[in-house]
Formats: structure tokens, C-alpha cells, sequence
């Protein structure tokens, strides 16, 4: 009798690891039913598991005194979005790793055997690397170009905004409040060949310095690579220009001011006060711009032309059109890998550790 | 001399960040134009001449309609469930101090970091292999929270950073039960937190395109609609429809800005009445 008291209050006191402990056993039964680890009779064994860990735990709260309970609140309110998450993010990238080693039973058949086949990433990069390298150079052009705009409008708004800075932030926002796809239509028509900036560009003369540039091709502005990477630059630039925006807020002036009182100049002190202070906010800013910038389908398909696409096409025609998913896979894992290691690197050397 | 150089300097990069803002707005200023052209043929690219019909009829366009419809059926029923989930994760962190805090954040952070095309891609590589939902509303809905949870979470959690929960303590201690403590106490003073993130996650769902585009199935929402039908016309009435979500969009930013500059007035007329310092 002493024993199972004695053996209860040791299983309250640590009711924190059995709660942590819950919800990854919880998440990974949930992840091997999703991403078909097991079949058969195996699968009512794992979903008996699963409910069996998360009575557990409810008896546990319910009989472990408030000092138990206290310990796994956190886990129980966590538990909802994390077994979400573990379904519906984890699990997918299970199974898309398991499908771009799978080959098709026949051509049209939509049936996958799993086969450590490997060809379908020699495939992706043999017959898909342009696209690849098409994706990561104007995704990383994309994000300077974000900086170089982005940086000194949020300062003016930061440091000269007054009272005006919200309204001038509100202003900053308030364009990517239309739908996404409708501003890079827009941006077709803005840049189409008898558009108004090509004929801007020609009554000044300005487009022999353009193609020279190599932004314009044959007088053409649309359908070049320009005019991709413009299209992700604009449709990015908040991502770039708010975190910029938030660091540099931070910001106490005085410190400028201190560094002007000791004889440094203007530009001196924005180089040895302001610009290091500010530099989480680009570091956070060219994660949130170079990721979705490098998947992105829409800018090249709506402002490029099929030399220009980039692997996100790719991913999407061999899915949905050619519904050659191990290909598709593989080529979408290969981007998930390549950008979790650049991310990797970039943290590395020039890491903040708030990252959110 | 040198004070007239930096003053040039001070122009050249005010007129910079005029230009900046000019940029932002040139696509914009070409929908709300457009929404007032009158089309020649089927693609509203070239102007023609001024009309308001457009903007008479904005439901012309049924099957586009019918879209928007399904777009803020979707954004209202993710929402209101990844505001949950989001809102309750969000809490655990801020309140609690437990064992694998640390992992958690990482974890939230990863679907953030990922390309939307994998997520899109792998969650429907996950729908493909079985056969108890059809692609559709269900797997529409299930892609939007699972992008949503990690947007919410991360914005409440900076929303209450510096909330005081020793008030919670005080709640209790005054005889409230843990349930009435957090509907009186708790609740009203992350509310806001919680409303600003569901507002942000309702924007997401309604204009995410790239994850829908792989899990919607047969299902039409607001930018698959105007996805598929750019190739074959482009009806002023996507302008019309665009304009209103913006116009009314900036009429949700303003209230806010507005309710925020009334509420620090009055904590300023309050610290002015009782002679407190007034924290910034």
C-alpha cells in the first residue's frame, strides 16, 4: 500500500518528464501513422498506444495533486498544436522523402513502390539543375537588392518618421494588403512591351543603357530575368524592410548623439553605432526574404519566360501536371535540404540567437 | 563645408525613401486605375477609357465571387482553430519555464523556414497516400492551420513577453477559481495580442496561393481562381474585388492605429491626474 503511494508521488514529482515524454511519444505515433511507417494489424496497435499515452497522462493530471498538475499544464496546452504539427508538417516531410525514393509502378499508373530509387535525384539534378541554379542566383540577388532599397527606407521612417512613423510604416504595409498574385499581374502590365516604363525608358534613351545592363532584352523588360528578380524584390520587401524597421526602432538615439559629441561624424557613427545594432534585423530579414524567394513559382511565371524559370516551376509541373511525383519529391527535397543548410551556415557566422 | 555635405546627404536619402514608397505603390495605383477601365476583348492590360460600371457590378463575375466566398469561408474556420492552437502553445511558453522549452521554439520556427512549395508539396504527398479524405475543403483548411499555428504562436508570444502573471497569483489569492481567473484576469489582457495574430493569419489564409495551389483539389479559392483564369482573361472585376479587400484592409489598419493613439492619451491623462512617471 505504502509502496504505490510512495511509487505515485516519485511519478508526480517528475510529471514534467512524463508529460514531455507523452507528447513526443504521442507525436511520433502520429507521425508513423501518417507517413505509413506500419499497415496491417500494426496500425490499431499504434493507435492503442496513442490513446493509451494520452489517457495516461489525463489520469496522471487527474490523481497527481496540483504540483503534478502544475508541471504538465504546459504540456497540455501545447499538446493540440504540436500533434497538429507533428500530423500535418513532420509527417509530410516523411512522406515526401519516401515518395522520391519510390518508383512508378507504369507510367500513367499512380501507384509508388518504395525503392531507394536514387534516380529520381540524379534525374533532378541532371535534367533540373538551370532551374536550381536559377532559383538560388535570383533569389540571392533578390534579397541584396531588398536590402539596398529596404535599409534606408526603414531608417528614414525609424530615425526621421517624428510623428509620422506610423502612418509612414502603415504605408509601407498597406500595398501588400492586394492579393499577391494580382501585384505581380500588375507588375506584367507595368513592364509589358508597350507598357509605360518601356516607353518611358525609350523617349529618354535610356534603354541602350538598359540592354547593355543586360535588364532589358531586345527592348523587351518583360519576360526577362530583370523583371523576375524585380518581381521577387518587390513582393519580399516587407519581409526585408519590417525586421529591418524593428531592430533600428530599438535603437536609443542617445547613443548617436554620444557618438557625435566625442567628434565621430555622421557617417562614422551610422558605421560604428547604428549599422551593428541594426544587424539582426537584416540577418533575420535575408532569412524571411531568400527562403520564400527561392521556392517562388508565381514572378517567374508571370514576369519570365520558360528560360528563366525556376525550380519551383519545375516542382510544380512535374506535380500537378506530369503527376511524376517521385521526380517532384526529389526535387523538392533536394531545395528543403540545400536551404536548411545554407540557413545552417548563415546562423553559424553571423548567428543572433533571436531568431523570432 | 562639411555640415552642407551631410545636409545634402539628409535630401538625397528622404528623396530615396520617397521614391521607395513611390515603388511601392506604382503596382497598386495601376489595379485601383484598372478597376475603372473599360476593357477592349478579355484581358484588362491596356487602357481604354474611363467607366464606373465595374465598380456597379463587382459581382459580375460569378465564378469569382463564388471563389472570394470560399476564400473567406476557409480563412474564418482556419483561423478560428489555429488562433486556438496557436494562442494556447504561445501561453505554455510564456508562462510556464518546463523541460524542452527550448525545442519547442525551435520546432516552431522550422515551418516557417521551410520554402511554402515543400510544404505544399509534402502535405499533399501525405493526402495522396491514403484514402480517408479527398482533397478539397478538409485539406485546404488542414494546409492553412498547419502554415497558421506557427505565425500565431510566435506573434502572441511577443505580444504577452512582458506580461506580469503574478496577477494570476493575486487573482487566486483573492478566492477566484483557476477558471474564473483566466476569464477575468488572464484572457481580457492578451486579448489583443490574440486578436492581432488572428487578424494576421486570417490575411495569410485568404491570400496564400503556392500550398492551396497543391492541396486544393476541385476546390476554387480567391487566387487559385484568378491563377487559372489569367490565361484566358482578366476581368476588371478582379481589380473591383482587389480594391475593396484593400480599401478595407487599410479601414481595419486605421481603426487600430487610431484606438492605439487614444488609449496612450489616456494613459497619458491618467499619468497626468495622478503625477505618475510615465513609462514608455
Amino acid at each position: 500500500m505504502t509502496e504505490t503511494v510512495e511509487r505515485n508521488n516519485r511519478i508526480a514529482r517528475n510529471a514534467d518528464r512524463v508529460g514531455l515524454g507523452a507528447m513526443i511519444l504521442a507525436s511520433i505515433c502520429l507521425v508513423a501513422l501518417g507517413a505509413h511507417w506500419v499497415s496491417g494489424p500494426m496500425v490499431s496497435v499504434i493507435v492503442l498506444v496513442l490513446v493509451a499515452v494520452i489517457v495516461g497522462v489525463l489520469v496522471l493530471a487527474y490523481t497527481g495533486g496540483p504540483e503534478a498538475r502544475r508541471l504538465l499544464a504546459p504540456y497540455g496546452l501545447l499538446k493540440p498544436g504540436m500533434l497538429w504539427l507533428a500530423l500535418f508538417f513532420l509527417a509530410p516531410v516523411w512522406s515526401l522523402l519516401r515518395i522520391s525514393l519510390s518508383t512508378k509502378e507504369s507510367r500513367f499508373s499512380v501507384n509508388y513502390n518504395f525503392s531507394w530509387a536514387f534516380e529520381n535525384y540524379t534525374k533532378a539534378f541532371s535534367d533540373f539543375g538551370k532551374q536550381f541554379e536559377h532559383a538560388f542566383v535570383y533569389a540571392a540577388i533578390a534579397t541584396v537588392l531588398t536590402i539596398l532599397i529596404g535599409y534606408p527606407l526603414a531608417y528614414v521612417i525609424a530615425f526621421r518618421g517624428g510623428k509620422y512613423k506610423n502612418i509612414l510604416l502603415g504605408l509601407v504595409v498597406v500595398p501588400f494588403f492586394t492579393s499577391y498574385l494580382i501585384r505581380t499581374i500588375a507588375w506584367s502590365t507595368i513592364l509589358a512591351d508597350r507598357g509605360i516604363v518601356v516607353r518611358a525608358l525609350n523617349a529618354v534613351g535610356l534603354e541602350r543603357l538598359f540592354e547593355w545592363m543586360h535588364i532589358m532584352d531586345n527592348g523587351k523588360l518583360l519576360n526577362t530575368p530583370a523583371a523576375v528578380i524585380g518581381g521577387l524584390t518587390y513582393n519580399f520587401l516587407p519581409f526585408m524592410l519590417l525586421p529591418i524597421y524593428v531592430s533600428l526602432e530599438k535603437i536609443d538615439t542617445n547613443l548617436v548623439n554620444a557618438a557625435g559629441d566625442l567628434y565621430s561624424s555622421a557617417s562614422r557613427a551610422f558605421r560604428k553605432v547604428v549599422l551593428p545594432l541594426s544587424i539582426p534585423g537584416v540577418f533575420a530579414g535575408t532569412l524571411l526574404t531568400f527562403i520564400p524567394a527561392a521556392g517562388d513559382f508565381v514572378n517567374a511565371q508571370f514576369l519570365g519566360n520558360p528560360n528563366t524559370s525556376m525550380i519551383g516551376n519545375s516542382i510544380q509541373d512535374q506535380f500537378l501536371k506530369q503527376n511524376n511525383y517521385p521526380v517532384a519529391s526529389a526535387m523538392a527535397a533536394v531545395l528543403m535540404v540545400s536551404i536548411a543548410t545554407l540557413v545552417l551556415l548563415y546562423t553559424r557566422i553571423f548567428g543572433t540567437e533571436d531568431l523570432a | 563645408m562639411m555640415r552642407k555635405r551631410t545636409k545634402y546627404g539628409r535630401y538625397a536619402l528622404n528623396v530615396f525613401a520617397g521614391l521607395g514608397l513611390v515603388y511601392l505603390f506604382a503596382p497598386i495605383f495601376f489595379i485601383v486605375a484598372f478597376s475603372f477601365n473599360k476593357p477592349n476583348g478579355n484581358f484588362n492590360i491596356a487602357w481604354q477609357s474611363f467607366t464606373f460600371d465595374n465598380w456597379l457590378h463587382p459581382f459580375a463575375e460569378q465564378s469569382l465571387t463564388r471563389a472570394l466566398w470560399k476564400s473567406l469561408e476557409i480563412a474564418a474556420v482556419s483561423t478560428f482553430i489555429s488562433t486556438i492552437l496557436g494562442s494556447l502553445i504561445a501561453v505554455a511558453l510564456s508562462r510556464y519555464k518546463f523541460r524542452g522549452s527550448e525545442g519547442i521554439n525551435l520546432f516552431l520556427v522550422l515551418p516557417l523556414t521551410t520554402p511554402e512549395i515543400v510544404l505544399g508539396s509534402s502535405l499533399a504527398t501525405l493526402f495522396l497516400g491514403q484514402n480517408f479524405i479527398d482533397f478539397g475543403m478538409v485539406t485546404i483548411i488542414i494546409a492553412h492551420i498547419m502554415f497558421q499555428v506557427s505565425f500565431v504562436a510566435l506573434t502572441v508570444r511577443a505580444r504577452i513577453r512582458g506580461f506580469d502573471w503574478t496577477l494570476e497569483q493575486a487573482a487566486q489569492d483573492l478566492g477566484a477559481t483557476p477558471f474564473r481567473t483566466f476569464m477575468k484576469v488572464t484572457f481580457p489582457l492578451i486579448l489583443p495580442g490574440i486578436l492581432a495574430a488572428a487578424l494576421l493569419a486570417f490575411a495569410l489564409s485568404i491570400d496564400d496561393f503556392i500550398i492551396t495551389f497543391f492541396n486544393s483539389g476541385p476546390i476554387q479559392t480567391f487566387p487559385l481562381q484568378i491563377y487559372g483564369a489569367s490565361r484566358v482573361r482578366i476581368p476588371p472585376q478582379i481589380n473591383v474585388l482587389a480594391s475593396i479587400i484593400l480599401f478595407f484592409s487599410v479601414a481595419i489598419l486605421m481603426a487600430g492605429t487610431i484606438a492605439g493613439m487614444r488609449k496612450s492619451a489616456e494613459k497619458q491623462a491618467t499619468a497626468k491626474k495622478f503625477k505618475l512617471p510615465l513609462r514608455k
